[in-house]
């Protein structure tokens, strides 16, 4: 394959009709403040482990709701818990990321 | 496509356009990317047609180019415009037509402004007079030159030596129209049909014999969106742009792709090159590309041009199977010769895309 010094992207299009968000309408269930996030961003900015680790709690909520897999950026949680000190919304996104690893456990 | 609610969209959406005299003002990429087109709309509106169609070697870049790279103020722009609007101002004409998409909408952006901020337009007016002791008029009318060919489009097919009929069939051959962003995106009323289904190209592919084919993205972006292909880092955004729009116009077989903006052909042409040598995929029949066309080109075509006047050579797609299939003759063994028959060298092929 040649070089160009860039190539392709995966297309990031959405089939709306085929995605699974059985996880997220589980969390919505057991937390129903996950549906009043704005994506503010302000819980990723804050974050202690998203500089070294890739780790976005606005990431984590918009995946679940795209039926996205979003196990390995919850692995780097170290539940500090200073997202919920910021959370303009009043969203206890500790106990969001506690919930998510309970529904994928089950 | 339901085309009679088509129909209803673009009478919506009509601009007055003036049957003659229009000062005409050029792209800064144009010549470069292809060359002949804007020698061949003023061969054709001149000379075929014969119309008034003025040009002042002293007209500059309009400052579009850098204005959407976000590189100059916008009053900087404004004040290069004043100065355009000003030379045609001196040479008597009243009507401006563009030969870029990006000028185009640069124009009707600038008309806007002044009009909703006159106070603006007087600041403008103040540094033109400032820097280069010049007044001007506003233009009467504006348009693209897309809009002057769609006018002219029936004039053009009575002149016309060809179709866009498949000579084997009898078949109209299958177009996909192109339209560049800044044309109907920013000011739909400016535009002929509007945004959502510009008329403009579609119309000269009726009037031509041909059939447009519509597509999920027909819309969509070429790709080139000046920041994402002028910065080398996002040029995998521009090309997965294109590929995009080629993957949903693949399932429709077109022939030929016709654009009225100087980027949308470049890229066209040139990113089925470039994804052809990525993933080994082409669009066209037997190994083929689509071939990209501006509408002077294909209007030069219909118009029994010469394709190798017509700039034909230095597209990366071959189009020679388009010519084949509309019956057009053509000397091969001329391809690469140009000026006094002198020889222009042959490019290197591609390893995967199918070229002469």
């Amino acid at each position: 394959m040649a070089d160009f010094g860039f190539r392709l992207s995966k297309s990031s299009t959405l089939d709306l009709d085929r995605i699974d968000t059985k996880v997220y309408d589980r969390l919505c269930d057991t937390d129903p403040d996950a549906r009043t996030c704005m994506a503010c961003g302000s819980c990723s900015a804050t974050c202690t482990a998203a500089p070294f680790s890739g780790m976005s709690m606005r990431k984590v909520i918009l995946g679940l709701q795209r039926g996205q897999d979003v196990r390995p950026m919850l692995s780097n949680c170290m539940l500090c818990g200073k997202c919920t000190m910021v959370c303009p919304r009043g969203i206890n996104t500790r106990h969001l990321i506690l919930s998510i690893c309970r529904i994928y456990d089950r | 496509m339901i085309y009679e609610g088509k129909q209803k969209i673009w009478s919506d959406y009509q601009k007055e356009i003036p049957d003659d005299h229009w000062y005409f003002v050029r792209s800064c990429i144009r010549q470069n990317f292809f060359p002949a087109s804007e020698r061949m709309f003023t061969e054709i509106t001149r000379n075929r047609l014969g119309k008034d169609i003025y040009e002042n070697p002293y007209h500059t870049t309009c400052g579009g180019i850098a204005y959407h790279c976000d590189t100059i103020p916008q009053e900087t722009v404004m004040t290069i415009v004043a100065r355009q609007f000003a030379l045609m101002t001196e040479a008597g004409y009243e009507n401006y037509v563009a030969s870029c998409i990006t000028s185009f909408g640069n124009y009707a952006e600038i008309l806007e402004t002044w009009r909703e901020f006159p106070e603006l337009e007087a600041r403008i007016r103040e540094n033109l007079w400032k820097a280069c002791k010049k007044e001007f008029n506003k233009p009467k009318n504006l348009a693209h030159t897309s809009d002057l060919i769609y006018h002219w489009r029936e004039k053009i097919a009575e002149l016309g030596k060809f179709r866009l009929v498949d000579k084997e069939t009898g078949e109209p051959l299958r177009i996909v129209e192109h339209i560049g962003c800044h044309y109907a995106k920013m000011f739909p009323h400016k535009a002929v049909g509007g945004a959502e289904y510009p008329y403009v190209l579609a119309g000269m592919v009726e009037s031509w014999g041909g059939q447009v084919v519509d597509y999920p993205e027909r819309r969509h972006c070429c790709g080139y969106g000046f920041r994402q292909y002028h910065v080398k880092a996002n040029r995998g955004y521009s090309v997965s742009n294109t590929h995009k729009k080629f993957e949903s116009m693949e399932p429709f077989h077109p022939d030929a792709i016709i654009t009225n903006c100087p980027g949308c052909p470049y890229f066209l042409d040139r990113w089925q090159y470039v994804i052809a040598e990525q993933t080994g995929k082409t669009y066209g029949r037997n190994g083929f590309g689509i071939p990209v066309f501006t509408y002077e080109e294909i209007a030069g075509l219909i118009l029994g041009y010469d394709p190798w006047d017509l700039g034909l050579q230095l597209h990366q797609v071959a189009v020679e199977p388009f010519l084949d299939k509309i019956g057009i003759e053509y000397d091969p063994k001329a391809k690469y010769l140009g000026l006094n028959k002198e020889d222009i060298m042959r490019p290197e092929l591609p390893t995967s895309l199918k070229c002469f």
